[in-house]
């Protein structure tokens, strides 16, 4: 579709002239064509025969849209691989100029594609940012070009879609949302990354854990030199025997247990009834696994040895970071151990799960 | 000289900014070709002589090299010095002076001589100048650290910029483009009042493109800018006013905004000031960015001839600009 005046940016075609099959001559009137300013006839910037048209009689299409297919004369029974009105590689200025008259059509498609027109940043990133498919949008740009414009309207139309993902209460959705609808958007948004439900479920537990759950935290300080020493002298044979390191953590783990069993009100949980005390010691332990936060269990703690805790520990963490964990690895737990001093911190204070009791 | 605030050409604004600076402060001073006994060829500096005496106005030889030397050593003994260069097309001898000692005096010396001086020099073409009478010059300069480049465009600018050069304690190249000196007309603020150097001014706010000129274009831009209103084309206008050191953010502020860019100036397109100005925005704000950069400039050739069709297929006309808005808002 010719631009058929300064501000013109669609066009009516009136009536053809041509119909398929029918000789056409260089600059031989083919189409009528109607704007808002002026009705013309349009000549053929070549001569050949006409073989399809896009267009029918009365619709109107945006300027630079593909009307009809034209086989030049001289070609095979190919349609002309003439590229929509591409003006000149340097200069950026759309096609007023006579030389592209009629951007006649290349694939079979009839609506305004973006094949062939090129997509300026402004236009990709917003696309991006919007999820925006450009095939879709229509372009109000030169040649039917679509402009940033063009991708903030569409994005601004109404969509169905689930609240602004950063403004979305603790549901557990069962996918991801898609993203917001955001009318006048600014120019730059943050990226978003959609959230998995394992994540979701996460926030939603520490969310519930903090608002249900008294937090309270003290830290005690423990000269474990000898411990070290011996870990150190140790490690190396007990790896080798058993095919497992030999890490801090199930000596602390032994002295929760201990002390769990010397405490049984640490082993507890509040509940609405009462405190219910448990009568075995069930551990869990805080492990990063997979971008998530899991809490897999160590049963009856308390029954193992130095060596068996640190072979129960060894093989549950594994498996949790092999995302290999069943149901009844995660359930039962009466008291979770973590240790954040593996990633360099010196104290922390976690949230916990659930309302159980946490060691740090 | 008329201390009132009233509506003041260009080039009248020189003149009343440099009358006051000189009756200010002593240590200005008026060096150049014909700044004394002549006025000044555009009768700029007419009745100094009489008024300041022959140590501070100072007929100056046919020695470009020799008026920027002479400065450059008054201004790192203490003196305040305006160094006029007759047009800029004779700037060129003087072009050591400036850029091997003017610029370098500070960063050499470790801070322990500045050099306070201003060169200002009319420049420009579309006033039958041909060869020697029409060039612009700031390419040629705003390459060069340690110099500062400005070129207002309307008396306003002219008086706060040239009175801060005059104030500054590092070397300012002053342009004034010849064919604003009588052409454009504004009111004046009176009394002593500065605008920082390195900000950049929006004479026309607008929201679809973003066009950055300075001199004489400004004008024409502004003009065509009110045309295209009619065609609901909203065009944002900044003046630069100073070149070296640029108003980066105002410029990526406006193309984050509107998103298009068309740079106008007269000076020849390649390595021109639109070069830089392309590259930074490219660097900087690549993805606010709907249609590629675009700079209407001079053509690259040597000089504007002195046959007016010549000098017309050099100056850009306002028409051109036209197109060049509409094209882009377009795109």
């Amino acid at each position: 579709m010719p631009q058929l005046g300064e501000t013109v940016t669609e066009g009516t075609v009136a009536q053809w002239l041509k119909r398929p099959g029918d000789a056409i001559e260089k600059y031989e009137a083919f189409v009528e064509v109607s704007t808002d300013k002026v009705n013309a006839e349009v000549p053929s910037p070549v001569a050949g025969i006409m073989r399809e048209l896009i267009v029918k009689e009365g619709e109107t299409v945006p300027t630079g849209a593909p009307i009809a297919v034209i086989d030049e004369a001289g070609s095979l029974a190919e349609p002309l691989p003439v590229p929509v009105a591409e003006p000149a590689a340097p200069a950026p200025a759309p096609a007023f100029a006579v030389a592209d008259l009629v951007p006649v059509a290349v694939s079979g498609n009839g609506h305004a594609s973006h094949n062939g027109t090129r997509v300026s940043p402004a236009v990709r990133r917003l696309a991006r940012e919007h999820a925006i498919d450009l095939a879709v949008v229509r372009g109000t740009g030169a040649n039917g070009r679509v402009t940033a414009s063009d991708v903030i309207a569409a994005a601004g139309a109404p969509r169905t879609a689930a609240a602004p993902v950063h403004a979305a209460p603790m549901h557990a959705a069962p996918e991801p949302a898609p993203a917001p609808a955001v009318p006048n958007a600014p120019a730059t948004l943050p990226e978003l990354i959609p959230l998995t439900p394992a994540r979701r479920l996460i926030a939603q537990r520490m969310v519930e854990s903090k608002h249900t759950a008294p937090h309270a935290w003290t830290m005690v300080e423990v000269d474990v030199t000898n411990l070290w020493k011996w870990r150190t002298a140790a490690k190396d044979a007990f790896e080798r025997e058993t095919g497992t390191k030999l890490t801090l953590l199930p000596f602390f783990m032994h002295a929760v247990a201990e002390s769990l069993r010397a405490y049984p009100l640490m082993n507890a949980s509040f509940r609405e009834d009462g405190i219910a005390v448990h009568r075995q010691i069930h551990l869990g332990i805080a492990t990063a696994a997979g971008g998530n936060l899991v809490v897999p269990v160590v049963r009856d703690a308390d029954r193992l040895s130095i060596r068996g805790l640190a072979l129960a520990a060894g093989a549950i963490i594994d498996r949790a970071r092999a995302g290999k964990l069943g149901v009844d690895d995660l359930t039962g737990g009466t008291f979770t151990v973590n240790n954040n001093g593996a990633n360099g911190s010196v104290l922390s204070a976690p949230i916990s799960c659930r309302s159980r009791r946490r060691a740090g | 000289m008329n201390a009132i605030s009233t509506a003041i050409t260009n080039v009248e604004a020189v003149r009343a900014t440099l009358h006051d600076a000189m009756a200010a402060d002593d240590r200005v001073l008026i060096i150049g070709e014909d700044v004394g006994a002549r006025g000044n060829v555009f009768l700029i500096t007419k009745g100094f002589l009489e008024e300041f005496g022959a140590q501070r106005v100072i007929d100056a030889p046919l020695a470009e090299a020799s008026i920027v030397g002479v400065a450059v050593g008054m201004a790192m003994q203490g003196l305040r010095p305006i160094a006029e260069i007759q047009f800029a097309d004779f700037i060129y001898p003087a072009f050591s002076q400036i850029v091997g000692e003017a610029a370098k005096t500070r960063y050499r010396s470790n801070g322990d001589y500045t050099c306070p001086l201003v060169i200002r020099t009319p420049y420009g073409g579309g006033v039958r100048g041909a060869l020697s009478h029409s060039v612009s010059i700031e390419a040629l300069f705003y390459h060069v650290p340690g110099l500062t480049i400005l070129a207002p465009s309307t008396p306003r600018d002219i008086k706060g910029l040239l009175t801060t050069a005059i104030e500054s304690d590092d070397p300012v190249l002053f342009l004034e483009h010849k064919k604003t000196y009588r052409s454009v007309r504004g009111e004046v603020p009176a009394g002593h009042f500065t605008i920082p150097i390195g900000k950049a001014d929006i004479k026309k706010p607008g929201t679809q493109l973003t066009v950055v000129s300075y001199g004489y274009n400004v004008h024409q831009a502004l003009d065509a800018a009110q045309q295209l209103e009619d065609e609901n084309i909203s065009v944002e206008v900044i003046d630069l006013r100073s070149i070296r050191p640029m108003d980066k953010t105002a410029i990526l502020t406006s193309v984050r905004k509107t998103r298009k860019l068309l740079i106008i100036h007269e000076d020849n397109k390649f390595g021109g000031i639109g070069a830089e100005i392309s590259a930074m925005v490219s660097e900087e704000a690549l993805f606010d960015l709907d249609a590629p950069i675009r700079r209407l400039c001079g053509p690259d050739v040597p000089a504007m001839g002195y046959a007016l069709p010549l000098e017309e297929a050099f100056m850009i006309s306002t028409e051109r600009m036209q197109h060049a808005m509409r094209d882009l808002a377009r795109f």
